[in-house]
């Protein structure tokens, strides 16, 4: 009467497709909390997904039911003190209820909230959603080509690795069909020829014979067709295909000079670490360098390039400098989306800012992807910024925002890639 | 008895074992004439097992959005290990599928396979009410093409449309069942048959109903006709049949909803007796196991220790108070009918002289197949039980600053204690009662409902919430009323809103 089925192995995501429409229904709610917690995030912690808390009221689902109030009748168990017509006194208005109303939310998970996680890639998704890449259409063809090699169809000359078995014996059978067609009719009107003689009441000896020569001849010569010929070999096709590269290198420039304070390069890192993961998205490899400078520019690694404090002056060109540099080295422009961020509080030597200019727009820019610029600063823009602002006039894919704190990071981030109908025509 | 070798009491499962118990559990539910469908049991993991929690309890589920959140919570709940999984979830379908939990040890598959596969079956099978509203057979092939069906719409005419469809039916499903008709069994095959042809005839009767005739203009000082001539509970089935400009896909919709809440709905009256009949048949069956010498007392120890955890009553003033358990009640009254028959009291004598003393299997089947919880109560609480469980009775008027004990585990109590426990598990009490009472079709095309309060107790601050759903379906205005005191009908709201009306007419 009773059937086991072992269900274990079957897929257990059955609610996945339940689980999407919730989030597409909610996406409002949850972007925005997605957009609250990146700012609160650690840096460092990129790989994690993250907690998403929606209002429980907005998730409601309203239907008809009795409110509080009217007459009761209730039948509890366990009565151990009362006798019929004990009456309790209610406890107070507004105290003693408190348990059953929710808790207040300060960890974000009170009981008035709706607190799920979304896995890393949702969370990137929503992330950054409607976000492209700028400018990565325009030279997708005319430089970055990297060469992928693809099969393409067989040749008859090729190494003997390259041998395609399959087709080389599809291509002998189809030659020694060619080759022996005429001869086996010829045996088969030889063989009809013998038997149509054998059985006929007349000796037919010596017919008989030359026949039967005839015959041996005609299989020998079939015979003789070679089993596999030069001819019938194929060899597996190989051709060099250009693919628009995926491997990208972003640089990342901070002044390091005594203005920057701690909390000024954790707002710049927030920023580089949305850059990373945006390429991530877009490239399958990529490298960071990391350039800090004051009057002299250094490559250094990220523990160094975040947290060591240096002083002195500021000459931002010796960055630029440094980073065409590396480029020249390292990153041919043919190779290499390069991809460019620089970080400063605009203090600079005023002297230094033309140069600047001059750096971006005759070496870097030419080679570069995209090249942002934020000034993390309370205070008046000054030389560089106003140098800046030439730049970007000329150049398309050359961007520069302002911040002011941390909550500015995401909305500016956002602002700058921003995906634009318009320039795509 | 003869007592035979034990079974392999060791604690991990294997499908032999399964089998093995299976077998021995399936005859002594045949000796105690247990009927039931055919079994299908289907182990499953955790992870699968909140996949069937977040379906509530389909097998098969159309998509939507709800039983997304209700995963998350449940997965979130699970994880943080607030809540702990159930160890088996049945279907009421022919064949009876159950699902047990991978992690279960032997002893608690034996126990969910008795409780599951031959208590609830069982009970879906014999008991008055699955009869009248469930098809067994059907339900599956039915909830197959409901979910066909759904996602068929949401590619026809947009995920947004069907889902905006389907929350408004939500919003309205526990007033989708007929709770006082019959309904009709159908079949698949003819319901897809019927599919077709019902959404053309559909269209063409609302069409009809709603079509404005100039003649009638002259005769406008007729005696209204008042359209719907009776009120109506089943506000899902009244849109289905009469919403003037929902398409014929939004109306098979309703369909569907309407359906798979008249499916629920024996289950929501009888969880007292349903869990109680499976506790009492697990509680029974293994028994007799172990009285045969098949089951060790090592896997007694273990079974009992489940078992009273699963039926244990706390009391008003414990921390783990939250209303009376279904599972204690009904195990309970089960246990003690069996008592009455077997060694009635002069008391029981006088209670319930018509079971005293008879066959206590007759009686309990008797029992099981034509009552739900409310008349269960009402017929079977003994005052026994009352004074077991120490029952006592609260009466809480809201303009009263005090609640009062008004009848407590005495002689003079067990009566009233009876009643209100009964009326407390009638489904009519504690649903809001609305009925649309007119459909306004010669004038403004409004609808109009009506709640009857119980005992004063108001309808909660969701009602102008769910009248926008019911906007949505209806489509013109829907206004809600409210029977006061005198007799008079009080609006208490509208969709599109009218702020106005209801202030002036508080």
């Amino acid at each position: 009467m009773a059937n086991f089925i072992d269900r274990r192995l079957n897929s257990k995501n059955k609610s996945t497709v339940n689980r999407q429409r919730f989030i597409r229904r909610y996406k409002s709610q949850i972007k925005k909390s997605v957009s609250d917690a990146i700012n609160k995030r650690g840096v460092t912690d990129i790989e994690s997904g993250e907690n998403i808390t929606i209002p429980k009221k907005d998730l409601s689902e309203p239907i008809f039911h009795q409110g509080s109030g009217g007459v009761r009748e209730k039948v509890h168990p366990g009565n151990d003190q009362f006798a019929p017509g004990d009456r309790i006194s209610r406890p107070p208005q507004g105290g003693g209820q408190g348990s059953g109303q929710g808790d207040a939310s300060d960890s974000g998970e009170g009981e008035d909230d709706f607190v799920f996680s979304i896995s890393k890639d949702e969370y990137l998704d929503l992330l950054f959603e409607d976000l492209a890449l700028p400018n990565l259409e325009k030279s997708q063809l005319d430089k970055l080509v990297e060469y992928k090699t693809v099969r393409s169809g067989f040749c008859a000359e090729g190494v003997p690795a390259n041998i395609d078995i399959v087709k080389s014996l599809q291509g002998s059978i189809a030659r020694r069909i060619a080759m022996t067609s005429s001869k086996r009719r010829e045996l088969k009107e030889a063989e009809k020829a013998l038997t149509a003689l054998e059985s006929d009441k007349l000796d037919h000896l010596s017919e008989i014979k030359a026949l039967k020569a005839t015959i041996k001849d005609l299989k020998a010569r079939i015979n003789k067709v070679p089993f596999i010929d030069t001819f019938d070999l194929r060899y597996r096709n190989y051709a060099r295909e250009a693919v628009p590269t995926s491997k990208a290198v972003m640089f990342c420039l901070m002044d390091v000079s005594g203005s920057m304070d701690q909390a000024t390069k954790d707002i710049a890192k927030r920023f580089y670490i949305l850059l990373y993961l945006f390429l991530t998205r877009t490239y399958k490899e990529i490298d960071v360098v990391y350039i800090r400078h004051h009057t002299q520019a250094k490559e250094v690694d990220e523990q160094e390039f975040f947290y060591s404090q240096e002083t002195g002056g500021t000459i931002a060109s010796s960055a630029l400098e440094l980073m065409v540099k590396v480029i020249d080295e390292r990153y041919s422009s043919s190779d290499w989306n390069i991809y460019g961020a620089q970080a400063s509080d605009g203090d600079n030597w005023a002297d230094d800012s033309p140069l600047c200019k001059k750096l971006l727009l005759e070496k870097i820019l030419p080679k570069a992807r995209y090249f942002s610029y934020i000034e993390i600063t309370q205070r008046a823009h000054q030389t560089l910024w106003h140098q800046y602002q030439e730049v970007a006039k000329q150049c398309g894919y050359f961007a520069m925002r302002h911040i002011k704190g941390v909550d500015d990071i995401y909305p500016v981030f956002r602002e700058l890639f921003k995906k634009e109908e318009k320039s795509a025509a | 008895m003869a007592k035979r070798k034990p079974l392999d009491d060791s604690p991990d499962w294997t499908f032999d074992k399964l089998e093995q118990y299976q077998a021995e559990i399936a005859r002594v539910a045949e000796h105690y004439r247990l009927d039931t469908y055919p079994n299908q049991i289907e182990v499953i993991t955790a992870e699968q097992m909140m996949d069937a929690y977040a379906s509530v309890g389909m097998p098969i589920g159309y998509n939507h959005w709800t039983y997304g959140k209700k995963f998350i919570q449940t997965e979130q709940t699970y994880k943080r290990g607030q809540m702990g999984l159930a160890y088996e979830i049945v279907i009421n379908s022919e064949p009876c599928i159950s699902y047990l939990m991978e992690e279960n040890t032997m002893t608690m598959q034996a126990l969910v396979m008795a409780h599951a596969c031959y208590g609830h079956n069982s009970f879906f099978k014999g008991n008055y009410l699955f009869k009248s509203w469930t098809d067994a057979g059907s339900i599956i092939d039915y909830l197959l093409f409901a979910k066909n069906y759904i996602a068929e719409c949401e590619h026809k005419y947009g995920i947004d449309d069907v889902e905006a469809t389907l929350d408004a039916c939500h919003a309205l499903m526990n007033h989708g069942v007929d709770r006082y008709k019959r309904p009709q069994k159908i079949s698949l095959d003819e319901e897809l048959k019927r599919q077709k042809e019902r959404e053309e005839y559909l269209q063409s009767q609302v069409n009809s109903l709603w079509r404005t005739l100039p003649t009638q203009e002259v005769s406008a000082e007729k005696i209204r006709q008042r359209f719907p001539s009776e009120p109506q509970e089943n506000l899902l089935y009244f849109i289905e049949k009469n919403a003037p400009l929902l398409k014929p896909w939004q109306r098979e919709v309703v369909r569907i909803v309407r359906k798979v809440s008249q499916y629920f709905y024996p289950q929501k009256q009888t969880q007292v007796m349903n869990e109680g009949w499976a506790c009492f048949w697990h509680y029974t069956i293994l028994n007799h196991l172990y009285d045969e010498g098949l089951v060790t007392d090592k896997f007694m120890l273990e079974f009992l220790h489940s078992h009273t955890n699963v039926v244990a009553q706390p009391d008003y003033n414990s921390p783990y108070y939250s209303g009376i358990n279904p599972y204690a009640l009904g195990f309970n009254m089960f246990i003690d009918i069996r008592r009455i028959c077997e060694q009635p009291t002069d008391e029981d004598k006088k209670w319930f002289p018509e079971i005293a003393g008879s066959n206590w299997l007759d009686t309990l089947h008797f029992a099981m197949e034509n009552f739900k919880d409310e008349s269960f109560i009402s017929q079977f609480l003994s005052p026994k039980m009352i004074r077991d469980f120490k029952l006592f009775h609260i009466h809480d008027d809201v303009k009263n600053n005090f609640v009062e004990v008004s009848a407590i585990h005495n002689d003079n109590g067990y009566q009233q204690i009876r009643n209100v426990l009964s009326n407390q598990y009638n489904l009519s009490n504690l649903e809001a009662n609305i009925q649309i009472t007119e459909a306004d079709i010669n004038g403004d095309r409004s609808l109009t409902l009506k709640h009857i309060p119980y005992s004063d107790i108001p309808l909660a601050d969701s009602k102008s919430e769910v009248l926008k759903h019911l906007h949505y379906l209806w489509q013109f205005d829907v206004n809600l009323y409210e029977e006061d005191k005198h007799g008079k009908d009080v609006l208490l709201a509208s969709c599109p809103s009218k702020e106005k009306d209801i202030a002036s007419a508080k």
